[in-house]
């Protein structure tokens, strides 16, 4: 069912979370107490690398104030021999992740955790905890973690038959490579190089966990998933999930990252063995330390193509940083960088390289910026050498309904070619460009495109119709990008009343039934699915209502404009019943009205985005800096634009601190040197113009409000778009971000030499 | 868990007596924004803060008869910059004054605090350097003057002796036809601590350049005075020759490190680069036409 005629669908309406975020109401993770609560605080590795031969804590646990102390052995240990899977994670490694085991595997790794009475002395707890380190010598960048003898980070770890830093492969192919090549009249090859960079979300991690005397758990926490938080908490600790109840808190940003947890096990044990409610908190520095990034990454692309442009064949080896342990998003680079295009012959190979940094958080499109980056960089190129426009170029070579993509899937109708198409016809791209606007200053343009799958999955959603008439859905998914907005509009269009009337909430895990994370763009889609198959029952059961009222048939009744109304034979014949009226009614009729719906969603069609981009070049300082950026993208339809242009704006911002300025430093001994947002330089407003986000609504037909996931597309694209752009304005190609000043300095001196 | 007093000083000699007084243990709070930053992230834990804000010499904005000025070490940018007359003539200093922090920083940060914070990449220093201004300072053995170019004596560090606290400074008379600008090197438009911050303050009489003073930060563990570069701009008429010299100066000057926030040559280059730039809207200040 498409909705055609929209009152709300589409309507710029205020959130329902917007007051109070607004004037500092919202209530964040950070922002809960209790009464009798006490403090955690995490002890952790001043090595990147480093035995552990003893951990004593009994002078902490004497200090007056020491409530608990905590450390590996209280919590649950996963063989390593046997995976123990949680949505995309592997319990083994999330156990090791949150405490250190046998060994410290980066600088910031946790070792132990202590609650007491205040936060003082909790740190100063954790400096009395003695810990014998057998340091080791580190790997941390990919090339020191895969040369021959580097520094091993985990015995169990093969690689052809070898101990390695190699942990995982993954390869996608479609026809061979080899022959495409040999048929191909240009091929170019390049390496490419992105650093790690953070998810840099506002607010740190936090919880509150109180478990009482009967064992029951109940923990406040902010995350992209309430439902994983008691999932992971209940396999890291031991409890049941039925004593766990998660209660999800306001989310000041995830982008990823909070798709798995850090401190809500800890806490746990210590509210368990305290017999108190305990708080953890990280700050900024513990953030960066020690949670996410994504990876850092090493990139060889070599694309084929004929003279007239047509692309033959196309060869990816992704190298990505796992962190202290694996799991790097190899699926990003390997199934989305050549996506866009139909090519028949692909060899895609993806490393998940170990090394001494901590482990790789979820963020935004994972991995897919950093294979588009390369592989969007050589079409340019090719494009470049072949004399083609880089567009005109992608339209030919667009991927198209019924062909099998690298990652397996068979492509519905799929609508790369309108983005292109778009961003050909938009001015932006007919704009002229003076590349020399002022001495010692260049100009250029670039373009690239980017691919996403997107996500459907597990989501549930309860509509209840108030004794008063009015209507309240609660859905089990946090909302990080205005979904609760958007779930407001459909439902008001729905049952044909005042979007004021509804209030949507997020439910806690012993609430709402399971719902997947907020994650691979896929809440709207999926929570607006369940919550139209909950309106409609709802309106069923209020059309069987009238109808009993009315002594006819449920067939003769329908819904219009929030009231029921009789219909065929009986029209006019009674005067309509509207929402008040029926829930006025609704005991004598049979009870309360409302419904739910448990699904496992399908049908996210895959995103495309298309962007352009112009920068500005300060020669003489190499300071790179973007003057216009349009986005296009295929949204499906829009339920509250407000939100679907933040997601490709957000998108986009996050994709240019990527390119030019975000960077993880380390120092020789393996130290983060920049953990704070001073020197980990994420872009500020000054610093991006307002970027355009052309929004093309063609439905989904496989939703019922034609949804397709926006979220994260549209950081794809950026990399390259801004390297390409840098290219056409100082005719250098970098394959190395980010594209910094002293960088670009560099390079362009030696360019002179 | 020791416990942290403060005191709102009424006049110096109370904060200069409670400041020798606590050996040590004492620290300045004028805006605060760097002191209550070290505390928050437990480098520092003094335990006694002197509030001098509520001291007027320390507060105050003067005009003096021969056309200078004094400026309490504690007043703040933001007030700074409402100050129209101090404005019109020290441009440069108030432009690097109010690049520090946000707008909410400059509304506490002030210039006392910046020069005995002691970075080199300090935005104000060099403007002050370029100025020549006077640094006033009071102890328990009376009062002194100082360069402000000799205040800093390494990151984190200076040539205060104990006790004794930095009162103000002491602006010379700017002559006709003078002019001063600031202008720094940062990869983001704002936000940010300078990768390489220049000041210069020069007088042009005839079209030519009569004196001249260069600030340079960032480049060496204190904030530099570059006498050669002033020595390459005096007598020239800002020509191509002159600057480049004056900017050779100013690469040759530099002592910087590989750092998180730039390379060596990178922060060479730039120094050079911003010596021209800066010059330029130093002397269009100066009514160069």
């Amino acid at each position: 069912m498409n909705v055609i005629a929209n009152k709300w669908i589409g309507q710029r309406t205020i959130r329902p979370d917007g007051a109070d975020k607004v004037t500092g109401r919202a209530c964040y993770a950070a922002d809960n107490t209790m009464p009798g609560m006490i403090w955690g605080k995490v002890l952790r590795s001043p090595h990147a690398h480093a035995l552990i031969r003893s951990i004593d804590t009994s002078k902490a646990e004497k200090l007056p104030g020491v409530k608990a102390v905590v450390t590996a052995k209280d919590l649950v240990e996963f063989p390593v021999d046997k995976p123990v899977p949680l949505g995309i994670q592997d319990m083994r490694w999330m156990s090791r992740n949150i405490m250190a085991r046998e060994k410290a595997l980066f600088h910031g790794h946790p070792i132990a955790a202590v609650a007491a009475i205040n936060e003082e002395v909790a740190a100063e707890a954790c400096k009395l905890i003695e810990v014998d380190y057998e340091v080791l010598p580190h790997a941390i960048e990919i090339e020191d973690a895969i040369k021959p003898h580097a520094p091993i980070l985990h015995d169990f770890v093969r690689f052809e038959g070898k101990p390695s830093n190699i942990a995982g492969t993954m390869v996608n192919k479609v026809g061979d490579v080899e022959a495409g090549f040999a048929e191909a009249d240009i091929v170019i090859e390049r390496t490419f190089t992105t650093r790690p960079v953070h998810q840099g979300y506002i607010e740190p991690q936090a919880c509150t966990v109180s478990c009482t005397a009967d064992g029951k758990v109940t923990i406040w926490s902010s995350s992209q998933g309430q439902f994983m938080v008691r999932a992971m908490t209940s396999f890291l600790t031991g409890i049941t999930q039925s004593n766990i109840r998660a209660i999800p808190a306001e989310i000041g940003g995830g982008f990823g990252a909070k798709t798995i947890i850090y401190l809500e096990p800890l806490a746990t044990v210590l509210a368990k063995k305290s017999g108190r409610p305990v708080k953890m908190v990280m700050t900024r520095e513990e953030v960066m330390r020690a949670t996410g990034p994504t990876s850092g990454s090493r990139s060889t692309v070599k694309i084929g193509a004929k003279k007239d442009g047509t692309l033959v064949a196309a060869q990816g080896t992704f190298y990505l940083q796992a962190g202290a342990l694996p799991g790097s998003p190899l699926r990003g680079p390997v199934g989305c960088s050549f996506s866009p295009y139909y090519i028949p012959n692909i060899l895609s190979t993806g490393y998940d390289v170990v090394s001494n940094r901590s482990k790789v958080a979820a963020y935004r499109a994972p991995g897919a910026p950093l294979g588009a980056f390369a592989a969007e960089c050589v079409i340019d190129e090719i494009c470049e050498k072949l004399g083609l426009d880089p567009l005109e170029f992608r339209l030919k070579n667009s991927s198209k309904e019924g062909q099998k993509a690298v990652y397996g899937a068979t492509f519905g109708k799929i609508t790369f070619e309108e983005t292109v198409e778009a961003a050909l016809k938009h001015p932006h791209y007919k704009a002229p460009l003076d590349k020399n606007p002022r001495p010692g200053v260049k100009r250029g343009r670039g373009v690239a495109s980017g691919f996403w799958f997107n996500a459907g999955g597990e989501s549930s959603a309860q509509v209840n119709i108030t004794e008063d008439g009015n209507v309240a859905v609660t859905t089990g998914h946090p909302d990080v990008g205005g979904s609760r907005a958007s779930i407001a509009n459909v439902t008001a269009e729905l049952l044909g009343i005042d979007h004021s009337r509804i209030s949507v909430l997020i439910g806690d895990t012993a609430s709402i039934g399971f719902s997947n994370l907020t994650g691979g763009s896929r809440v709207t889609f999926a929570s607006a699915i369940v919550v139209t198959q909950s309106t409609e029952k709802v309106i069923g059961q209020l059309k069987e209502r009238a109808a009993r009222i009315w002594k006819i048939d449920p067939d003769a009744v329908t819904w219009e404009n929030g009231e029921a109304r009789p219909a065929g034979p009986n029209a006019g014949k009674f005067p309509p019943l509207s929402l008040e009226d029926l829930a006025a009614k609704a005991n004598e009729m049979g009870g309360p009205i409302g419904a739910g719906t448990q699904l496992n969603t399908t049908g996210a069609d895959p995103g495309f985005a298309t962007h352009i981009v112009d920068v500005e070049v300060d020669v003489d300082l190499a300071i790179v800096r973007v003057l216009r950026y349009s986005a296009v993208q295929d949204v499906g339809r829009a339920l509250h634009p407000s939100y679907v242009e933040g997601q490709i704006q957000g998108g986009v911002v996050q994709g240019i601190g990527w390119a030019l300025s975000e960077e993880y430093l380390f120092d020789k001994q393996g130290k983060l040197e920049n953990a704070g947002f001073l020197d980990y330089r994420m872009p500020v407003c000054s610093d991006v113009p307002m970027i355009e986000p052309v929004m093309l609504e063609i439905p989904n037909p496989k939703h019922p409000q034609g949804v397709r996931g926006v979220g994260e597309a549209p950081i794809v694209p950026v990399l390259a778009a801004i390297t390409n752009a840098v290219h056409d304005a100082l005719g250098k190609r970098f394959c190395d971000l980010p594209l910094s000043p002293p960088r670009v300095s560099a390079a362009l001196d030696a360019a002179a030499e | 868990m020791t416990e942290t007093r403060y005191l709102a000083a009424q006049t110096l000699d109370e904060a200069i007596g409670a400041y020798a007084a606590a050996a040590g243990a004492a620290r300045i709070l004028a805006g605060g924004t760097d002191l209550l930053v070290q505390m928050r992230s437990g480098v520092l834990r003094p335990g006694l803060i002197i509030d001098v804000k509520k001291i007027e010499e320390m507060t105050a904005i003067v005009p003096k008869a021969d056309g200078g000025y004094w400026v309490g070490a504690a007043v703040s940018g933001a007030v700074l910059a409402e100050h129209k007359g101090f404005a019109a003539t020290w441009p440069g200093v108030l432009e690097a004054t109010n690049l520090i922090g946000s707008k909410q920083v400059q509304g506490r940060a002030s210039i006392g605090g910046n020069l005995c914070n002691a970075s080199p990449a300090a935005d104000s220093v060099p403007a002050l350097v370029a100025a020549g201004a006077v640094a006033s300072i009071q102890g328990p053995h009376g009062r002194r003057e100082l360069a402000v170019e000799h205040l800093p004596a390494g990151p984190g560090r200076t040539h205060l002796k104990p006790g004794e606290v930095l009162v103000g400074f002491t602006f010379p008379a700017h002559p006709k036809g003078s002019g001063d600008a600031y202008l720094r090197m940062i990869p983001r438009t704002e936000m940010d601590i300078a990768v390489v911050g220049l000041g210069v303050n020069l007088t042009l009489a005839g079209g030519k350049v009569t004196a001249a003073r260069v600030g340079l930060g960032a480049v060496a563990p204190t904030v530099l005075l570059v006498e050669d570069a002033a020595k390459a701009l005096i007598g020239s008429s800002l020509d191509e020759r002159a600057l480049d010299a004056a900017a050779a100066a100013c690469r040759a000057a530099c002592k910087p490190i590989n750092d998180k926030r730039g390379t060596i040559e990178y922060r060479t280059k730039v120094a050079g680069v911003l010596l021209k730039r800066t010059a330029l809207i130093a002397a269009e200040r100066a009514g160069r036409k």
